[in-house]
């Protein structure tokens, strides 16, 4: 089970939350002084018992008014500087840095993630799922191919557009080990609301070792059930959209199912991923996720348990 | 206080009033109706028709806080959703608050400024008809399905030829271009209005504040309604002719959209809240029994804010990776915004300091925009900060703003005003026990739909969900939501309740009930159509409550057998010349009819452009085609007999 503020702006996992959550909390005491002395001064002249209009009162209140005017125009200069200055401090970094990059593709209604590296072999492609070393900078290139959509992890950032035809960038780092959840921002679309992205923030020998499993190919079936399943999966329909490395299935338009079973939730946080939620999924994707693009592929009692057979290796 | 200026006056004679009631009201039947030109009749149908598409909305709006009220709720579905928060926000936005806060302008400009009648009637009355086939439009397409469903924003490329598939997110692209046609005809005849036919001796620095508010939206109307024209106009023709304005494929960018629209959009905020300020300047000032403190101020606030708001869309785009150094232009300035709203409410402030507070219905509703509008205002600085509307941005975070920031600066003056005017437009007081009832009861409904929204917006609940998982913990706080949400519903029936019940029952209205200042209570309520026998002048800003009322001069020397008025030069409103005002005519509504299906056609068929622009041309043709009878323009007479003349008492 997760932590209750696992999508909280005010519980933050890294130093851009952070620093938003202090200029959030700065911001939030100005504006509770302020709209205290406004309301306070407002019930004080509505429940004055007299009228005054003399010359000399009226003069006296252009004084304050011009005070409580110029007042005002300082707290915003104020507000100014704390603005400007913590955007530069949740921007990209100033010196060199070695950052994991990280690409994030934005699709009608799932994350696809991609580790880059220099030497292909070392790339690594996932869906919905982003695992991040604690204390390491993350530099995420943002894409979008079909609509606009916005990556937003508040633990560890605000959010960011991935825009077709624009690229994007986010630099974050998380110092909190957690599990933490993202979801997308705008409005994209019908199942805009299932949207989400599970984000593990880990030591960095535990991504290590989640790397490089990642990395390794799906490992050939084992039972004539589970042969069958890899039969109906990456000769069938299903290989027109997903992938699994080291078979013949390579769609793309799909979240890549090479590691299915190493993520925590189906259909873009959507659904746990388990058993019975996994065989719902593909029976009927249309009643969980109405409009989503997997059709349902019409398959026996028989097939599915070998299809759910076989997804179930995918670790 | 003073009585209410005469209208039986020793200015005319009872044949001279008769004969004018005869010219200026309105034709019978339902030929007269589909004519009619009067700008209370025109304005009274825009608030009316505005209110309908208000209840409408907020059905809207309870729906979607039905189904928002418990996780995982199937009350709507995803696609049935869409639409609806899409409508509900094209509503609020196009169909109630711009036009009604033109309509309240429509109706009392003229009154307040003693001009006998709107500058462009038929323009106005086109207007009109135009923006209730706009709604009808929109509503009859919601009905068959095919309600806009791309957000009231419509991005591309969710609203663009490829993802947008069918009519919906043309019928929102048709429907913008018909309301803002409405729009820009409306803002015409209002800063015509409020610069030529205003009574002699108003001179600029003497209008009412809640002209000068009328006067910058309507300035900010023409300025901003063009770019939304562009934008509505390239995205039709990207969906039916295969331009590119927004293919980033094909060398174009969806960011131009966003641009378009915002420059538009956001003016269009501060066009719903100025007339709504304005409101509050009257109310405070009346029901503190003095001038508002600090005039000067509050005019020039209301211009700068005409200003700058045309400077701050970009804080609507502050996570689309816009370089940091233009950003920061944009934060400077939406917080520099502040300074002339703070200004207004100090203002505010020591007009009540200074006066006697009497806590009339109108006054209530005065009193609870100041605890909304200062809060909206507050988290509105908030979110001009680019790294904290980074967190709060398309959050509901930023749904509990502009519902502060509209609801408080636009809505509560609207009842306030309601309140107050009901007595003008009708004759009659509302009651104004049950009308405090509904105050407590709908700033109460209103802080516990909205307030918790803050809270929802920082756990992390972004806009435009239509259901949220249960382990997000975000049901309670949507439940007290949807429960105010509730409250509000209740509090709005009372409200139209009690204007039903006293549209009946309520008592007959003193001439001058809440011991206004402005010439609208110079005259009868209702109105007579021709707003004041003998016309009145002025010479001083708060004409009703100056020692000499209602010893003034009056204007005398307008013809009563046609529709002639007096044109005041722009500064000093000194009399220039009298001009013939066009009379009651149905090719308004014809021409309407005519663009209607031009618009309609125009999403099926390109060609129903060409088509359609013959029978519109035709309508416009009669519209200005000169009538047997009718006398060439009185130019040539302009600067003959008008006068003024010292009325004895």
């Amino acid at each position: 089970m997760m932590p209750v503020d696992y999508q909280s702006a005010l519980h933050p996992a890294g130093p851009q939350a952070a620093s938003i959550a202090q200029l959030w909390w700065f911001m939030l005491a100005v504006c509770v002084v302020v709209y205290g002395l406004v309301m306070a001064t407002l019930v004080a002249a509505v429940f004055r018992a007299h009228a005054v209009r003399q010359a000399q009162a009226e003069r006296s209140l252009t004084r304050t008014v011009t005070t409580a005017t110029a007042l005002t125009t300082v707290a915003l200069f104020g507000i100014l500087v704390a603005s400007v200055r913590t955007g530069r401090a949740v921007g990209p970094p100033d010196g060199p840095v070695d950052p994991l990059g990280v690409e994030v593709t934005g699709y009608q209604w799932w994350w696809d993630v991609e580790y880059q590296s220099p030497s292909p072999p070392n790339t690594v492609r996932t869906a919905n799922e982003l695992h991040v070393p604690v204390g390491r900078p993350v530099r995420i290139l943002l894409a979008a191919t079909d609509v606009i959509h916005s990556l937003w992890i508040p633990n560890l950032h605000g959010k960011m557009d991935l825009i077709p035809g624009r690229r994007t960038e986010l630099w974050l780092q998380a110092d909190t080990p957690g599990v933490y959840r993202g979801q997308c921002a705008e409005f994209c679309g019908l199942q805009h609301a299932h949207m989400a992205l599970t984000v593990v923030v880990e030591s960095p020998a535990a991504f290590e070792q989640w790397y490089a499993a990642q990395k390794q190919p799906a490992r050939p079936s084992s039972t004539t059930q589970t042969q069958h399943g890899e039969q109906l999966v990456t000769r069938g329909p299903c290989a027109l959209c997903h992938s699994v490395r080291g078979t013949d299935a390579g769609g793309r338009p799909g979240p890549d199912l090479t590691h299915l079973q190493s993520r925590r939730t189906l259909a873009a946080g959507t659904l746990p991923n388990a058993r019975q939620p996994l065989e719902i999924w593909i029976t009927d994707p249309q009643h969980v996720k109405p409009g989503v693009k997997m059709p349902p592929v019409g398959l026996s009692t028989e097939e599915r348990a070998a299809v759910v057979a076989y997804l179930e290796t995918l670790r | 206080m003073t009585p209410p200026y005469d209208q039986s006056g020793d200015g005319l004679s009872n044949a001279e009033i008769e004969q004018l009631t005869d010219t200026w009201r309105e034709p019978p039947g339902l030929v007269g109706w589909l004519s009619a030109v009067d700008h209370k009749t025109i304005g009274l149908r825009f608030i009316v028709t505005a209110f309908t598409f208000f209840v409408l909305a907020g059905l809207l709006a309870a729906a979607m806080r039905v189904q928002l009220a418990r996780p995982d709720n199937d009350v709507l579905g995803p696609d049935l959703y869409n639409q609806v928060f899409t409508i509900h926000g094209t509503t609020m936005m196009f169909l109630f608050a711009v036009p009604v806060v033109l309509g309240i302008g429509i109706y009392f400009v003229p009154l307040m400024v003693g001009a006998r009648a709107i500058a462009f009637p038929r323009l106005l009355a086109f207007s009109y008809w135009m923006y209730l086939a706009s709604g009808l439009f929109l509503y009859t397409m919601f009905g068959l399905n095919v309600g806009p469903d791309r957000g009231w924003f419509s991005y591309v490329p969710l609203a663009g030829p490829e993802y947008g598939v069918g009519k919906r997110a043309d019928v929102w692209a048709q429907l913008v271009t018909f309301t803002e046609t409405s729009g820009l005809g409306v803002a015409v005849c209002l800063v015509v209005t409020i610069f030529k036919l205003r009574a002699p001796g108003m001179s600029l620095n003497r209008m009412p504040l809640f002209v000068w508010a009328e006067l910058v939206t309507a300035f900010m109307v023409i300025f901003s309604m063009p770019s939304v024209f562009l934008a509505s106009g390239t995205l039709i023709m990207d969906r039916l002719v295969g331009t590119h304005f927004y293919n980033h494929a094909e060398g174009g960018d969806p960011l131009l959209w966003q641009h378009l629209f915002w420059f538009f959009a956001h003016p269009e905020v501060y066009i719903i809240f100025l007339p709504g300020n304005g409101l509050v300047s009257t109310i405070v000032s009346t029901f503190s029994g003095r001038p508002a403190f600090g005039y000067t101020a509050l005019v020039l606030s209301l211009v700068s804010t005409g200003f700058i708001g045309f400077g701050v869309w970009v804080h609507h785009m502050f996570t689309t990776g816009l370089p940091q150094f233009g950003v920061s232009f944009f934060t400077a300035a939406s917080l520099m915004i502040v300074v002339p709203t703070g200004l207004q409410v100090f203002c505010w402030v020591a007009t009540l300091w200074s006066g006697h507070v009497r806590f009339a219905t109108p006054m209530l509703y005065a009193l609870g925009f100041f605890q909304v509008f200062v809060l909206g205002g507050l988290t509105g600085v908030m979110l001009a900060s680019v790294p904290l509307d980074a967190q709060l941005h398309d959050t509901f975070f930023v749904v509990a703003h502009f519902h502060y920031v509209l609801i408080g600066g636009s809505l509560f003056p609207l009842l306030g005003g309601l309140v107050y005017w009901f007595p003008k437009v009708t004759g009659r007081m509302l009651d104004e026990r049950l009308g405090r009832v509904v105050f407590w009861l709908f700033v109460v409904g209103f802080n516990v739909t909205f307030f918790p929204q803050h809270l929802l917006g920082l756990m992390g609940m972004p806009r435009r969900v239509y259901t949220y998982p249960a382990e997000m913990r975000w049901g309670t706080l949507n439940l007290l939501s949807s429960l105010g949400a509730a409250i509000m519903f209740v509090a709005l029936s009372l409200y139209l309740w009690n204007i039903v019940r006293a549209l009946r029952h309520g008592t007959p209205a003193p001439g001058n009930p809440w011991q206004a200042s402005t010439l609208e209570w110079a005259t009868t309520s209702p109105p007579p159509p021709y707003n004041f026998a003998p016309l009145p002048t002025v010479s001083n800003r708060e004409p009703l409550w100056s020692a000499s009322w209602p010893d003034q001069p009056i204007i005398t020397g307008l013809a009563t057998d046609r529709r002639e008025v007096l044109v005041t030069r722009l500064m000093d409103a000194d009399p220039d010349h009298r001009r013939e005002f066009p009379a009651p005519s149905p090719w308004p509504f014809i021409t309407a009819v005519a663009a209607t299906g031009l618009y309609v056609g125009s999403i099926f068929t390109p060609w129903a452009v060409l088509w359609g622009a013959i029978p519109t041309t035709l309508g416009v043709l009669g519209w200005v085609w000169p009538r047997h009878g009718q006398r060439p323009s009185d130019l040539a007479r302009a600067l003959g007999g008008a006068g003024t003349e010292q009325r004895r008492s």
